[in-house]
């Protein structure tokens, strides 16, 4: 029951949903499904939040190594929460957008999580220097074909391309390296991608299908009870 | 006489002193010696910050798949519908946030209807930031509701997409604000998103601009143009030019559609060109890591043929 | 708390408190309250390097920041949730007294109480949390896996197979009408449309390319004789497409990394314009 029950649900939903492209009139079917989904999610982000919460409790509870650190993340979580729910310091009235410039909300948004976000991944400009200067080797054929695409391209997509090979005549000016970037990203790599896309298409069309027909149903969990 | 501006004696001063550093670098690595990665780290920064400081900018010009974008809302009648979805977050924002301002103003100096949303939570904010700050105090005379509305997040990803691929207030019955898309004029006629001119979707995760593809404007053949982050711009050429009518990549895109934009509107030529001034720093940075791939290559070749020898 | 650890503490609380009130001193003239508009970037810059002093090793600034980011972004995502999808998608369809409350139009409609399954789904969801009721969760899960597969099977067949299969099948030997003569045909090798013997060889690249590419793919069988011959020109074609994909990450990283830079110079230090 407990696992007959999800496999009929993925069934009926996927099929239905396929069927919708083909039969417009059922397309409001479709259409609703959307819609729930779409409220669905939110429960989803409700379900995040509250998990965070209590695996951060549970350390702060157990006082378990580094659980201050969890108190920052659940005195961070509530304050937000709260001026976000009763939306605290928003101008205008209940129906004024959550994110309404000047709101507390939005001021938190800009001083906390914009930076906070940013930064985590400007980080990875460093690590991918680091990572040029300590893995990327010419050592073999294949090797040295993707470094000398990637040298192509870092030149390329900069003016340095256009001034180290600028005074090669218009006629041929495929040899020019912004150039060359160019006939690499529309030609080259349109086709890998593409093969790589058909491959990747295939391969979600099949899970697809396992999933709707119940064939594939890891999802479901390793506790079969009936 | 030899006129150098700031710029110019900045540009020297950092060039010198970078090709110092990765001489000295090769010199050590070639002695055997171990680089720390904070070393990297430093040059990294050095490569970004100089230029910052010093302005070094440079020029850009449009390439023909940002250019399709350009000549296509140019050339669209004046009150076309266009709808910009704002599907990136914080993180992405540098790269992306260029083209979202420069699109933006473009459309509606054009005198197009726009529609803004958003597929990514951090979205909604960066929807009222980017819109009050940067583009609307350049339009004082556009009206909302009439030139321009925003619609703000919906959550559901691919689920929302299903829904306004064929019925629009279906999944955005109110606006941002809680105001009935039905007593909004941009919306009279507007039944799903077949009934825009132009579809725009600016981000470069899931769900972004793949999925607007995937879901709506190819089923439906609406014309479609996508900015993206540098990172999943190589994946979105298979797409062009059947699919996507062009192709925004990380901030050269955004560089290039801003010099083609501020070269053709006498009022926007001293805007402010966030992506044109990225141009500076990501040229030397570009310069520095591929200094280090060169170095690193050298090294490991030397020590390769050592091998061979012993 | 060790002494070295207590004089890292008390020099970043001085800088910090110094940097807010040169800050809230500089915003005087722009802001009414200069100094909780200085205190605010103060704080952003503050978890910006909190966040940088990574690069050097782990420590608790970047701890705090870290936990910090988790917190309020959860709630975030939870809160935007809240307003836009259940007040501004579920409460009109579901009750005129709440739609009132929320100042949002009711919709009328005779099915309406269909909408009651994305909340009892949702809060089934929910039951996740518990430990004795978490298997209710299977089910909206069970919808969401459904909904997700019926979208992506027709999505990617139409728009990632058979579309781009189609757009494979390009001319091979120029598009008629358009031969400019020999000459032209080999000394004109520029990007544009213009040189032809550039547009054919692209063209030739994309098919044989893919062609190629897939092959590779194909591991139901051996990868010799000719075969195996398109499977390395497949190889080299990835390689290129990784070479591209590699030098568009290291433009993409680095223009976030302008992005912080340029937010600690121009609105926290001020030294540029």
């Amino acid at each position: 029951m407990r696992r007959n029950i999800p496999l009929a649900v993925t069934f009926v939903v996927g099929m239905l949903l396929i069927v919708s492209v083909f039969l417009p009139p059922i397309e409001t079917i479709g259409e609703d499904f959307g819609v729930f989904f779409s409220i669905i999610a939110v429960f989803a982000f409700f379900l995040g939040g509250g998990n965070l919460i209590k695996v951060h409790f549970g350390k702060i509870m157990k006082k378990s190594n580094d659980w201050e650190f969890s108190l920052v993340t659940v005195v961070g979580f509530f304050a937000m929460l709260i001026i976000g729910l009763f939306k605290i310091g928003a101008p205008g009235d209940i129906s004024t957008s959550v994110t309404a410039e000047g709101s507390y909300f939005q001021e938190m948004f800009v001083y906390l999580i914009n930076p906070l976000q940013s930064t985590m991944y400007a980080l990875l400009a460093f690590f991918v220097a680091s990572a040029s200067y300590r893995a990327f080797r010419a050592k073999n054929r294949e090797a040295t074909i993707l470094l000398v695409a990637a040298f192509i391209i870092l030149l390329g997509r900069t003016p340095l391309g256009m001034m180290l090979t600028g005074w090669i005549p218009e006629s041929f000016s495929i040899f020019q390296v912004p150039n060359l970037a160019v006939w690499i990203m529309n030609s080259p790599n349109l086709a890998g991608q593409r093969a790589i896309m058909i491959g990747i298409s295939l391969g979600v069309v099949a899970m697809s299908l396992r999933l709707i027909l119940g064939i594939e149903r890891t999802y479901l969990g390793g506790d079969d009870k009936g | 006489m030899l006129l150098l501006t700031f710029s110019d004696i900045g540009l020297i001063v950092t060039l010198v002193i970078i090709a110092a550093g990765l001489g000295l670098i090769l010199k050590l690595a070639l002695k055997g010696k171990e680089i720390d990665r904070r070393i990297i780290f430093i040059f990294i920064f050095f490569s970004v910050a100089s230029p910052i400081i010093f302005q070094i900018k440079f020029s850009e010009k449009a390439t023909a798949v940002v250019k399709s974008i350009y000549d296509k809302i140019d050339n669209l009648p004046e009150g076309s519908k266009i709808l910009i979805s704002f599907d990136f977050d914080p993180a992405m924002a540098p790269e992306v946030q260029p083209m979202a301002i420069v699109l933006g103003r473009h459309a509606l100096i054009k005198g197009h209807e726009v529609v803004f949303m958003s597929l990514w939570t951090t979205g909604q904010s960066l929807l009222t930031e980017i819109i009050n700050e940067y583009i609307l105090p350049d339009f004082p005379e556009k009206q909302e509701f009439i030139d321009y509305v925003t619609l703000g997040f919906k959550a559901g990803n691919e689920g929302v997409l299903k829904v306004i691929a064929t019925d629009f207030k279906k999944m955005f019955p109110v606006d941002n604000n809680g105001r009935p898309l039905d007593s909004i004029p941009i919306f009279d006629g507007v039944k799903s998103c077949s009934d825009f001119d132009l579809v725009i979707s600016i981000g470069g995760g899931k769900p972004g601009p793949k999925e607007w593809i995937l879901f709506v404007t190819d089923p439906s053949n609406i014309p479609m143009a996508v900015g993206v982050a540098a990172v999943i711009a190589p994946q979105m050429y298979p797409y062009y030019p059947a699919q996507v009518l062009g192709i925004m990549g990380g901030v050269k895109g955004a560089a290039e559609y801003e010099s083609e934009f501020i070269g053709n509107y006498e009022r926007f030529k001293d805007m402010k060109t966030p992506g044109l001034l990225t141009m500076g720093p990501q040229t030397l940075a570009h310069t520095v890591i591929m200094a280090f791939i060169i170095i690193g290559n050298i090294i490991y070749f030397r020590k390769r043929k050592k091998e061979a020898k012993s | 708390m060790r002494k070295s650890s207590l004089m890292v503490l008390a020099t970043v609380a001085t800088l910090f408190i110094v940097s807010w009130i040169f800050k809230g001193i500089a915003l005087e003239d722009i802001y009414e309250s200069n100094y909780l508009q200085g205190f605010l970037l103060t704080f952003s810059a503050f978890l910006t390097l909190s966040i940088m002093s990574f690069l050097y090793k782990d420590n608790p600034f970047y701890k705090f920041s870290e936990h910090l980011f988790v917190g309020v972004s959860a709630a975030y995502a939870m809160v935007v949730g809240f307003w836009t999808t259940i007040v501004g998608n579920l409460v009109p369809r579901l009750s005129e007294s709440l739609s009132n409350f929320f100042q949002i139009p009711y919709q009328e409609g005779t099915y309406n109480f269909f909408y009651y399954l994305p909340v009892i789904f949702g809060l089934m969801l929910l039951m996740r949390l518990s430990k004795k009721h978490g298997w209710m969760s299977r089910i909206p899960l069970a919808f969401i896996i459904g909904t997700t597969a019926g979208l992506n099977f027709i999505g990617y067949l139409r728009s990632d197979f058979t579309n781009q299969i189609a757009a494979t099948f390009i001319p091979l030997l120029g598009a008629a009408g358009e031969w400019k003569g020999i000459g032209d045909f080999f000394s004109n090798l520029s990007l544009s449309a213009g040189g032809q013997l550039v547009m054919m060889l692209s063209n030739w690249v994309i098919f044989l390319g893919v062609f190629c590419g897939l092959i590779y793919f194909f591991f139901s069988r051996e990868h010799t004789g000719l075969f195996g011959k398109a499977s390395r020109v497949g190889i080299w074609i990835l390689m290129i497409t990784f070479g591209a994909s590699f030098g568009y990450t290291v433009m993409g990283r680095i223009s976030l990394l302008v992005g912080r830079i340029t937010f600690l110079f121009k609105d926290w230090l001020g030294i540029i314009s």
